[in-house]
């Protein structure tokens, strides 16, 4: 008896002959994971800031009213996990760190986002201006989950997603790269999902 | 699911730590560096489903211990406890 095989055809939503899937990546479709490393935090949005400290001339400081009342942009971006799912065309709503940056005066290199339940990751400063990186409240039009990062995440949609912290509160520049959570324990310094660096060394 | 769901109680990190100590980690008493609260390893509260092992105290959510395993490394970080008692 013969049997005909179709081959592996992949995985439902495949999407490899767009070019739109970097190496080792695979199309999630309608799925979006949860991957948590802690409890979920739940700042009420009266007690919400969002600062940018560390080398800066002066720190400054955003309620969720003020933060509410900056210029927004819309974003759609595929999304990339370290974890080998990828997540094409998400749709986001929030502030370009353009946007907020442009509030201090800084000679800083580096940025490391710091995040309620004390999450961190580090950036080069290059890598989150000009349309790089934004602080998003709403995805899919409606408000941020609390187990995707709610009331507000970063999106860093270049570089593993890693990078774009849940749950972020504030914005720490720095001299020096700082490694973050997941960089000190094995995972890359810089993360792009295009260059496959997902471990220290990659 | 919820991320309170999915947590894990610290037996869930037995099978990984048993690719490192030569003895059970879950019986292990451990000290949470941050609030002193003193327990079985087997009784920390372990998220397995980030990129690597975090485990936790259940006192405070310290984080006590982290592992993450990478293309022929073992990563290991117990900088949040204290001590481990471990018995003969």
């Amino acid at each position: 008896m013969t049997f005909v095989s179709r081959g592996f055809v992949g995985r439902p939503g495949a999407d490899r002959d767009t070019g739109k899937l970097p190496p080792g990546q695979y199309d999630i479709g309608g799925g979006f994971p949860v991957l948590s490393a802690g409890p979920t935090p739940r700042t009420a949005l009266e007690d919400w800031d969002l600062t940018v400290t560390g080398e800066v001339a002066e720190p400054v400081r955003w309620t969720w009213r003020e933060f509410q009342a900056l210029p927004r942009e819309d974003v759609t971006a595929d999304i990339h996990c370290v974890t080998k799912w990828s997540k094409f065309d998400t749709t986001w709503s929030g502030v370009s760190l353009d946007t907020l940056l442009d509030a201090v005066e800084t000679a800083a290199d580096y940025v490391i986002a710091v995040c309620d339940g004390g999450y961190t990751t580090n950036l080069p400063l290059e890598d989150v201006v000009d349309g790089g990186a934004w602080i998003v409240d709403l995805y899919d039009d409606e408000p941020l989950p609390a187990e995707h990062g709610g009331p507000a995440r970063l999106l860093v949609p270049h570089l593993y997603f890693w990078k774009s912290a849940k749950w972020v509160r504030g914005l720490r520049l720095s001299s020096t790269d700082e490694p973050g959570f997941w960089e000190t324990l094995g995972y890359h310094d810089y993360g792009d999902p295009w260059r496959e660096q997902r471990y220290a060394g990659d | 699911m919820t991320t309170e769901s999915r947590r894990l109680d610290g037996n869930a990190a037995g099978g990984r730590l048993a690719d490192v100590f030569a003895f059970d980690a879950t019986v292990v008493q451990t000290r949470c560096g941050a609030c002193g609260t003193r327990a079985p390893l087997g009784q920390y509260h372990v998220y397995a489903d980030a990129p690597g092992m975090v485990v936790r105290c259940p006192g405070c959510e310290n984080v006590v211990l982290r592992m993450a395993q990478t293309p022929g490394h073992t990563w290991l970080d117990m900088g949040g406890a204290i001590t481990l008692d471990i018995t003969e």
